[in-house]
């Protein structure tokens, strides 16, 4: 296993927080919802591209709220936009 | 730089009864949304969770080193520009530091610490063991590298000098282990099959 199946970015409003270079999941759901997403691109064949503009609009909307919840919050509109 | 990026090692996979959140209950839900359309095979969350825990980085790092096993002309770029020759193979990233790569010889045996924190060529070696963050090898492995380095399985003979790399944000350590005797056959994929994270932070051979 060489990387993660789907390129995530390392800089921008959009990069999941990092520590030192790690990915940073305070509780075991942030890694999960993460592990959610990347597999989810995956087995769509999608890239980060493709859900990025959901992710980008969710910390929008709320810039004080921690990363990995804006991240479900998009994660649940690209799931029912992805179903439509 | 403080510890605190050690809150999150909880691997006992044991839950005390609690409360779940709403934020928990609402990633379960979603991913049971997804397992039940058929958009996302569980196994396939569960294998990359695991992949950014532990496997991501020592391949990437191994790469590298069987480039330079292989390639003199690029074992040289790497020694020379750590950060320029791993950026050829598709490594690294922006957040700070150079990757300088330390040669082992028949004579010189390396080894990488960070004393102050957890410094760590990532993009290399992926997550860093636990007990590369932990206080007592930080600070023995400069005050008696060899005896650490024994505890470890790591034994050197006298002849060979011990040298130890302190990584900040601004340098990163890389060991390139020696070749293993009787390789001379094999391809650079199954060369970097050899190489172990251990051989790249200096506290194992190959």
């Amino acid at each position: 296993m060489s990387a993660l199946p789907v390129a995530v970015p390392h800089e921008g409003a959009d990069a999941p927080p990092r520590n030192n270079g790690e990915l940073v999941f305070a509780e075991p759901w942030e890694g999960r919802a993460f592990g959610l997403c990347v597999a989810l691109l995956q087995e769509r064949r999608l890239r980060w591209d493709d859900f990025r503009p959901h992710l980008v609009a969710a910390i929008a909307a709320d810039a004080g709220r921690p990363y990995y919840e804006s991240l479900v919050v998009a994660l649940d509109e690209f799931v029912a936009a992805l179903r439509t | 730089m403080s510890d605190d990026h050690d809150d999150h090692d909880d691997h006992d996979g044991h839950h005390h009864p609690r409360a779940v959140s709403p934020i928990e209950q609402r990633v379960a839900a979603l991913e049971d949304l997804l397992v039940e359309a058929g958009l996302v095979d569980r196994s396939t969350i569960d294998r990359i969770v695991e992949m950014y825990e532990h496997d991501i980085g020592p391949m990437n790092g191994a790469r590298v080193v069987a480039r330079a096993w292989t390639d003199a002309a690029y074992r040289e770029r790497l020694l020379d520009n750590g950060t320029a020759a791993i950026a050829e193979l598709g490594y690294g990233g922006p957040e700070g530091g150079h990757v300088v790569v330390v040669e082992n010889t028949g004579d010189v045996h390396n080894v990488v610490v960070c004393t102050l924190c957890s410094c760590y060529p990532w993009p290399l070696l992926g997550l860093p063991p636990n007990w590369y963050k932990s206080p007592p090898y930080r600070s023995r492995v400069v005050r008696e590298p060899r005896v650490v380095l024994a505890e470890m399985g790591c034994e050197l003979p006298d002849s060979v000098e011990v040298r130890v790399w302190d990584s900040s944000a601004e340098a990163r350590y890389l060991v390139l282990p020696e070749r293993p005797a009787g390789t001379e056959a094999m391809s650079e994929e199954e060369l970097a099959d050899l190489v172990t994270r251990d051989a790249m932070i200096g506290v194992a051979r190959l």
